[in-house]
């Protein structure tokens, strides 16, 4: 704790590049999910390519992709999209699946109203199936969120990762307060992401807890 | 008014859901599509307002072919009542209401003052206007999605068995309610069921479909009862089209007097006594006491059911229902008026009968 109090400029200066890195992806990867995930639930096909893809990306080990990026996409290694990029795929692997079981599971007979109502198809989407997958899709993104937090050290191995570049720094000084300030900020950033979407989550859906 | 003509409806694996279906449903009338699942009536439902195309014939809906409109724009000019009510879960009872308002562009305010009106028309405290559809029971539920049904005053109104499930006393309040709203508004109304009971409770005019896709009959309710088309029509109207036929049949039954004694009184009971309360009401019989006694709850046998002197079942089932063989028929403010006898049931029907009263 000292350690971070006595360099509190540089830890803020890690805090900063590890919030942008975790969140970016997240956004990201969670915009890019949603016409994914509602393809996935609309058709067989789209389900049987997309499901197995989001696994296999999921298993390669992030290591290998954050290595591999920069030479697959061709930028300076040092650049933040090296590990934008792998991250933003992870995320897309793990919300693909959340945001397609929360819209199949809107009932039918709901969608069937919405319909016979005369809702166009976007309109339909936007303001029936969309909101009610949230409870779903929300508890979704709180697993992508903590897990890219945490994922992001990972960067440190291409010489950007937020905390990470604190575990390594403190691994090769021998100066295990700086492991230390990192794990501490870590954690920290990932339950306060969590909290934030949790209540999130609630503000947006009053409806899911309405007394039965 | 609503025109089937020559409508078939194949789905792509070859059934044959609906099968050259011809049918006018008069303008202002709740007609009721009943018969089996399988046979279609719901499919020709959905082919109204398009949720379903037909494979070939026309539909028109005052006048105009259903085909040559967008969906979104036919459907929001049809009121539709789903099963289940079909409630929107997130929004609130107001905005449910005020859904298709808002999709055809109204302002908000407009549309919630006319969603809070509905609520009162379909008898719910607009205090409900502001809880979510999961803080409703299934009943009021039910007429919630009535309600959002009419908000945009559309004059045809779609109804796929839309109570179908609830239970059966708030679905006979349901029924009523209808019965009562379609006095008032004078809708054209397609009703979907598989119960005959409902159908023939709510409809002016019921067509009954067969397995197939096929209109077995399409008649007044006291002519299916009394005049089955064919085999399948006499089983799906049941074993009771007998009893059933008096629903419809309204022939005056003679009323007798009865003796009567109030509660409290002192009495001698020689034969049977309908007991009553100071404001004339039934309390239940007295039979077979010795002596002089004092009427009181204890020694009340219960009564049957009360004949309200509309139909010749309501007077038959109080003969036969009450311990005295005798049916008590009271007036509006539930006073007893008199009894009634079953065997003056059976006379009243046999005049009806040869009057031609009864469609053959």
């Amino acid at each position: 704790m000292t350690w971070i109090f006595e360099n509190w400029d540089r830890f803020w200066e890690v805090t900063e590049v590890h919030l942008r890195l975790s969140v970016v992806p997240v956004l990201i990867g969670f915009l890019l999910s949603i016409p994914l995930g509602w393809l996935a639930s609309r058709s067989a096909t789209a389900r049987a390519i997309l499901f197995p893809l989001a696994n296999i990306l999921f298993t390669i080990p992030s290591i290998a992709l954050i290595v591999i990026t920069p030479v697959l996409i061709g930028v300076k290694i040092l650049d933040e999209i090296n590990v934008i990029v792998p991250l933003t795929i992870y995320t897309i692997a793990l919300m693909v699946r959340s945001v397609a079981d929360a819209l199949s599971a809107v009932p039918g007979h709901v969608t069937a109203a919405a319909n016979a109502m005369g809702f166009r198809p976007l309109r339909r989407f936007l303001t029936v199936d969309f909101p009610l997958a949230l409870p779903v899709t929300i508890a979704g993104l709180r697993v992508a969120t903590v897990s890219n937090i945490s994922m992001v050290s990972v960067g440190a191995l291409v010489g950007l990762g937020g905390y990470g570049q604190l575990f390594t720094e403190g691994y090769q000084t021998d100066n295990p307060a700086k492991v230390f300030a990192g794990l501490i900020g870590t954690v920290v950033l990932a339950v306060l992401a969590d909290g934030l979407l949790l209540v999130l989550g609630r503000v947006l859906t009053p409806w899911a807890r309405a007394g039965r | 008014m609503i025109e089937f003509r020559a409508v078939t409806k194949r789905f792509e694996d070859g059934t044959i859901a609906v099968d050259e279906l011809d049918l006018t449903v008069e303008a202002g009338t709740i007609t009721v599509f009943v018969g089996p699942s399988g046979c279609g009536k719901t499919t020709s439902l959905r082919m109204v307002n398009r949720m379903i195309d037909p494979t070939s014939g026309t539909i028109l809906v005052d006048g105009k072919d259903v085909l040559s409109v967008d969906p979104p724009t036919l459907r929001r000019g049809i009121g539709y009542v789903i099963q289940q009510a079909g409630l929107f879960p997130h929004r609130t009872v107001l905005d449910n209401v005020a859904t298709v308002p808002l999709l055809s562009g109204w302002d908000r305010r407009k549309a919630r003052a006319r969603a809070a009106e509905l609520l009162e028309i379909v008898g719910l405290d607009p205090a409900f206007g502001k809880r979510y559809p999961a803080q409703l029971s299934g009943g009021q539920q039910q007429r919630v999605g009535v309600a959002r049904a009419l908000a945009a005053d559309p004059p045809v109104l779609l109804m796929d068995e839309p109570f179908s499930a609830v239970d059966p006393v708030v679905r006979e309040g349901l029924q009523d309610e209808l019965l009562r709203l379609q006095a008032e508004l004078d809708k054209t109304i397609v009703f979907v069921t598989h119960d005959i009971d409902e159908a023939l409770k709510l409809g002016e005019r019921v067509a009954v479909f067969q397995t197939g896709g096929h209109l077995a009959q399409y008649a007044k309710p006291a002519e299916l009862l009394s005049a089955p088309a064919n085999d399948f029509v006499a089983s799906f109207v049941g074993r009771d089209r007998g009893y059933r036929t008096l629903t419809f049949l309204h022939a005056d039954v003679p009323v007798h007097p009865v003796t009567t004694a109030k509660l409290g009184q002192r009495v001698t009971v020689t034969d049977w006594t309908l007991v009553v309360d100071d404001q004339d009401r039934p309390r239940g019989w007295l039979s077979g006491v010795d002596g002089e006694i004092e009427v009181s709850e204890r020694d009340l046998i219960a009564g049957g059911s009360l004949y309200d002197g509309s139909t010749l079942r309501g007077a038959l089932d109080a003969a036969l229902s009450s311990p005295s063989a005798l049916g008590v028929m009271v007036d509006d403010n539930g006073a007893v008026v008199g009894v009634v006898k079953a065997d003056d049931v059976i006379k009243a029907l046999a005049k009806a009968r040869a009057a031609g009263e009864v469609p053959k």
